[in-house]
């Protein structure tokens, strides 16, 4: 019987371990082995942006990322966003503006805005438009979660 | 997916100790971006997965204006397009590396990794070939180089041994007067694969093409190198006349499949378009380019 | 590619202001489902809990004639394995092919037609047992399209299945499974009177709803006998019940617990997966959780119908239109219950017509089961309805608003199938689009159009049923069955807190399961801001009259002379006598016991909502790449309870338009296979490919509804069909009558010109 991998690595500026079959993507295995479910799985082939996550400061689709290769890095989920119990601007942003329907889409929507703001404190629309094109919604058409981001942007900016 | 291991070298003979042991079992992975999705739908039957992202050599970005460019086979995209020097020196490849799949898989996939793949709709290889790019291949028996337009055989088909593993890819120092480009043909603005794709480099001299190399994505069974468009309209004006010998050439020299992506006449129809954009673009990129 | 640039600001042409309906507060689930705290069906989890995986048909028509699960089930880590055999046997009617689509009996219909289920200890085990599984088909030809299926020389799927023409049983097996007809007036006679009369032909391709979350659930048949069942669904009561019929036992003995729901538009009605993780249990004594992959998704739930319509419209020079003629025949997939019904009821609707005929056709093919999506029917029926008007209107001349405007149903219009319409919004969403900014804004380039298009979706009732209770700090709990796709339990809550005259912040709504609440209908049909909203207002009515009934009880007066406003008590005749909501709510305890109000509705009272879009393009005509510029979504709310969840809807129901315009398909091989089963290539449309979507919110308040509600979820994916084609036509000169208008199709209809 093929044994599992022991793997450490830091989850949201936590040190995390765990234990997990090579064949186990990152997303599996912070779903189903390490408890964190806010990540999401729409396609598993990296189509949808749904299980996005940040690693080592990059957005990447955790569905094809595997477990086993996370050991050393730095990843942030969903769960890292907010700052203890307030939320981050975009979070925020998001709500008073009505940018999300069924909610799906909205972790994955909300890691990868971040890294955008993080990289790029002022896009234009084309900007978010363009870095957002991997994350998929069918509840919103975009236009809400477009008009956040901006809307994040600015208060940010502000602060 | 069926259960695989997991090797993480950290050297190129290691990598190739591994590679040979596992006697065509295991397969090489750089950003997993193809080989992961290839791997749940059965499409190769493995063992062993090889990461090479800790290999140093894998991982290197070297540029400068006399040598030209080394690019590790796993190095991803954003790191490419992310490099100043690297973005202005050789835009045609950055036009590809910011193309494909969306932000996030950017984050993952590399150029290597898209060689390697040998997908007939590889956004990088068009490019790549229009550079004249070469592939640094390292074995048992030592190191070789391939022309990248060699570098693939088939559909999911390429030059490398089952023991051998793709070091870096290799690009000649630009010259003044040159541009490059590389644009696809999708559906929709972002996320798709190429319907068809036409990479393509011109040398000016003096208003005329001194030189100029064309490559289609999507329209045979491997990405296209049509030499015979780039050494039609050497020497002749840089017009849209020329152009269109060109384009027409590339259209005629394409060998597309009716798929759920496109018609036979559809890519052929789209060969002509882009290859002309394209030629268009570069030459105006060699124009500011002295 | 979509610019920065200023857009109109979205508007709302409010008819009534309340103090809380008509805001836009935030979502009481908010806080959870920005931080990814939300559990959704797949995040389920619960102790033993064990991983399942279904064995689907590769063939889209096949006999089966054996299963052998002997392999699958001595795996190493595999607990049960699961076979239509399993489900109780007999029964007749619709249970039949509802058992029969969520396990195959004696045919596979379709490819990815679940044949058996596997429960074990790991996902990546159960995927493996399921390819241990044997199955031997005799593969048969498939039919995967409406008109071959209509055809005498077609495979037949149902030996039983004769058709129902005009309510008569034919004698022989057929796919199509029924004819109707609705006939108003004389139509041969209204086309000798029409001077221009354009008739044309229409196909569609199936598309998916595409909503982002897989279907997921979790069953446990506990050892008291009764099944627990954890899902994403957009009907508690629908899965109970349909769980109830497929498994054969009492709807009291099944629980069904709704989790967070990561989309539906109609797709997420159904049961696929819950009665097969039921069977699992039932093996195990376990928790089995089942989780769709998205090829899964693609070919083994329902997507909406591909169709064939051919629309005959005649109208005089002054703009009249003397005669319609609606041809619709839509498939149903495996089994019979296509849409077309409902497309049958919307065609024609916008239009006041002395004279229309409506033939539907329900046909089988062997493709999925459609479910709902969104206007089921409708949209494949206005891509071509609302064409024929546009080509119509253009050659006698008229403005394409105006001449809907002519011809504009209103209060007191017979509709083809028999109802007259009550009030109705449709001539203020005409004039909205008219007088809207982009009407009039030119365009600036070649190979640009513009176009327009509208449609209506009836909406539905049906019951819901809501219980309040009081706390004693003046909040009220509220709870209600309907599962929150799109931030109705906010505009629930708000109508309610309307009632009681209460701040929003102060009503707590949850959605509770169907041991919790009475039977709620389906989130769907745009009925839940209406429906269960109507069950809040009333038992809010309840508790508002209970609270004046022990204000005045502690105050020793009449009832009738203690009035509520702004969450205060007061005397009408004794100034003195004032308490707040709060205070009272503290002393309930003292005074008598807590108070707590109840509803259960059934409103009759629906109000079917208009749409309208307007919309500009820019046609590449080397590639036929297109491009939207510009979109505007015009719709009739009737009263608009929280309006940027309105907006929502009608900017979520465009995109899913543009990508059935110029996009989506299932792309079906000979064989009947789909063979863009992934969401790379079964294209919905990405932040890049749309500039934001521009809302005018009318509203003429439905007669019918406290607040004026009109169901607002469906209307919107109904018009950017036609809109775009219309708009394309404009842009190059030339007409497109087939789904999708993607890119090689716009290019050869440039190069056929």
């Amino acid at each position: 019987m093929p044994g599992k991998t022991y793997v450490q690595t830091n989850i949201n500026g936590e040190h995390v371990d765990f234990l997990c079959e090579p064949r186990q993507s990152l997303l599996e295995c912070l779903r189903d082995v390490i408890g964190l479910t806010g990540t999401k799985e729409g396609c598993n082939d990296g189509n949808c942006g749904a299980c996005t996550v940040e690693m080592d400061g990059r957005i990447v689709t955790s569905c094809l990322v595997l477990g086993v290769e996370v050991e050393g890095k730095e990843i942030t989920t969903i769960e890292g966003i907010a700052d203890g119990s307030t939320l981050h601007p975009i979070q925020q942003s998001f709500l008073e503006n009505a940018a999300l329907q069924c909610g799906i889409c909205t972790p994955g929507f909300i890691v990868a805005s971040k890294s955008l703001l993080d990289q790029n404190p002022d896009p234009t629309e084309h900007e978010i438009r363009f870095w957002l094109a991997n994350n998929l919604c069918r509840c919103t058409g975009y236009d809400k979660i477009i008009r956040a981001v901006q809307d994040a942007a600015v208060k940010m900016q502000e602060a | 997916m069926k259960w695989i291991d997991y090797a993480t070298p950290h050297s190129v003979r290691e990598a190739v100790d591994v590679l040979s042991e596992a006697g065509g079992r295991a397969r090489v992975m750089a950003g997993g971006t193809d080989l992961l999705v290839a791997l749940r739908a059965g499409v190769y039957d493995i063992d062993l997965v090889v990461d090479g992202k800790n290999i140093p050599e894998l991982n290197e970005i070297t540029y400068d204006p006399t040598n030209g460019l080394t690019l590790g086979a796993a190095v991803a995209c954003y790191k490419i397009y992310g490099n100043q020097a690297v973005a202005t020196a050789y835009p045609g490849l950055i036009d590809a590396a910011s193309l494909i799949g969306g932000t996030q898989i950017q984050g993952r996939a590399s150029l290597g990794g898209n060689l390697c793949n040998a997908t007939p709709s590889a956004d990088s290889i068009p490019p790549m070939i229009a550079l004249n790019g070469t592939a640094n291949i390292a074995g048992p028996n030592g190191n070789r180089q391939v022309a990248i337009e060699d570098f693939c055989t088939g559909v999911r088909q390429n030059a490398l041994g089952s023991d051998e593993i793709l070091v870096s890819l290799h690009f000649p120092a630009p010259v003044a007067n040159s541009g490059a480009n590389y644009i696809r043909f999708i559906p929709r603005n972002e996320m798709d694969i190429a319907v068809a794709g036409a990479g393509v480099s011109v040398v000016l001299d003096n208003g005329d093409i001194k030189e100029a190399r064309v490559s289609l994505a999507s329209v045979a069974p491997t990405p296209l190198f049509v030499q015979e468009a780039g050494d039609a309209i050497a020497g002749k004006p840089a017009n849209d006349e020329t152009v269109r010998i060109a384009s027409g050439i590339a259209r005629d020299a394409a060998r597309p499949i009716t798929d759920m992506r496109g018609t036979i006449e559809f890519r052929q129809h789209l060969c002509e378009v882009l290859t002309r954009r394209a030629l268009n673009t570069a030459i105006e990129r060699a124009k500011e380019n002295n | 590619m979509a610019t920065t640039r200023d857009y109109e600001p979205n508007v709302v042409l409010s008819n009534q202001d309340y103090n809380v309906v008509g805001t836009r507060p935030l979502r009481p689930d908010g806080a959870d489902k920005v931080t990814g705290r939300a559990l959704y069906g797949a995040d389920f989890a619960a102790a033993g809990l064990l991983s399942g995986s279904v064995l689907r048909s590769p063939h889209a028509h096949a006999r089966i004639k054996s299963i052998d699960t002997s392999k699958a089930e001595a795996l190493d880590g595999v607990r049960a394995v699961v076979t239509s055999a399993d489900f109780p046997q007999g029964g007749e009617g619709p249970v039949l092919w509802q058992r029969d689509n969520v396990l195959a009996s004696d045919k596979a219909l379709y490819r990815g037609h679940a044949i058996a289920a596997v429960a074990a200890a790991s996902p990546h085990i159960a995927e493996e047992a399921v390819s241990l599984i044997d199955v031997d088909y005799e593969v048969l030809t498939p039919v995967t399209d409406v008109q071959s299926s209509m055809k005498g020389d077609a495979p037949i799927l149902h030996d039983s299945l004769m058709t129902d023409e005009l309510g008569e049983k034919a004698d022989k097996a057929s796919n199509i499974a029924s004819h109707f007809q609705h006939v108003k007036g004389d139509v041969k006679a209204g086309f000798k009177e029409a001077d221009v009369v354009i008739e044309r032909e229409f196909t569609t391709k199936t598309v998916h709803q595409g909503y982002i979350e897989p279907q997921a659930a979790t069953a446990l048949w506990n050892n008291d006998g009764r099944l627990h069942i954890w899902c994403s669904t957009q009907g508690s009561f629908a899965a109970r019940d349909a769980c109830a019929r497929i498994l054969d036992i009492p709807v009291s003995q099944i629980r069904v617990v709704p989790l967070e729901i990561g989309g539906g538009f109609g797709g997420k009605i159904d049961v696929y997966l819950e009665p097969v993780a039921a069977l699992l249990s039932k093996k195990t004594g376990t928790p089995v959780k089942l989780v769709m992959s998205r090829a899964d998704v693609l070919q083994g739930t329902g997507p909406t119908p591909g169709s064939y319509a051919k629309i005959k419209i005649g109208a005089k020079k002054d703009g009249t239109i003397t005669a319609a003629h609606a041809y619709l025949a839509m498939e149903a997939g495996a089994y019979p219950g296509s849409p077309v019904g409902a497309g049958a009821m919307c065609v024609l609707a916008p239009y006041d017509l002395e004279n229309a005929l409506v033939d539907g056709y329900d046909v089988v093919v062997n493709k999925p089961k459609t479910a709902a999506y969104r206007a089921p029917g409708a949209p494949n029926a206005a891509f071509a309805g609302e064409q024929v008007i546009d080509e119509v209107a253009k050659a006698i001349g008229m403005d394409p608003i105006d001449f809907r405007m002519k011809n504009a149903a209103k209060e007191g219009t017979r509709q083809v199938h028999g109802p007259t319409f009550p009030r109705v919004g449709y001539e203020e969403v005409l004039e909205a689009m008219k007088s809207h900014p982009h009407y009039n804004a030119p365009l600036d380039g070649p190979n640009q159009g513009r176009g327009v298009a509208v449609g209506f979706w009836f909406n539905i009732g049906f019951d819901s049923a809501c219980n309040i209770a009081v706390n004693a700090d003046g909040t009220v709990t509220l709870q209600e069955g309907s599962t929150d796709i799109g931030g109705t339990r906010a505009s629930i809550a708000m109508q309610a807190a309307e009632v009681l005259t209460l701040p929003y912040e102060k009503v707590r709504p949850t959605v509770v399961d169907t041991d919790t609440i009475g039977f709620t209908a389906v989130t769907g049909g745009s009925r839940t801001t209406f429906a269960t909203g109507w069950a809040a207002y009333e038992a809010a009515q309840d508790v508002r009259t209970k609270m004046i009934d022990r204000a005045a009880q502690i105050w020793e007066v009449d009832a009738d002379t203690v009035e509520l406003e702004d969450a205060v008590f007061k005397s009408k005749s004794d100034p003195e006598l004032s308490m707040t909501f709060a205070e009272l709510a503290g002393q309930l305890g003292r005074s008598g016991g807590g108070i707590t109000g109840t509803a259960a509705v059934s409103p009759s009272g629906v109000g079917g909502a208009f749409a309208g879009n307007i919309v500009d393009v820019e046609v590449d005509p080397e590639t036929g790449k297109t491009e939207i510029l510009r979109f505007t979504v015009v719709q009739d709310a009737g009263k608009a309870i929280h309006p940027s969840y309105v907006e929502g809807q009608m900017q979520g129901g465009a995109v899913q338009g543009i990508g059935w315009a110029l996009n989506e398909e299932y792309y079906m091989s000979d064989s009947g296979t789909m063979d863009n089963v992934s969401l790379l290539d079964y294209r919905m449309p990405t932040s890049l490919d749309l500039p934001m979507i521009d809302t005018v919110i009318v509203e003429v308040a439905n007669p019918g509804h406290p607040y004026g509600v009109r169901g607002v979820g469906e209307a919107p994916i109904i018009p950017p069909t036609p809109a775009i084609a219309n708009a394309i036509e404009n842009a190059i000169g030339t007409r497109l009558f087939a789904l999708p208008m993607n890119p090689a199709a716009v290019a050869k209809a440039v190069m056929d010109k």
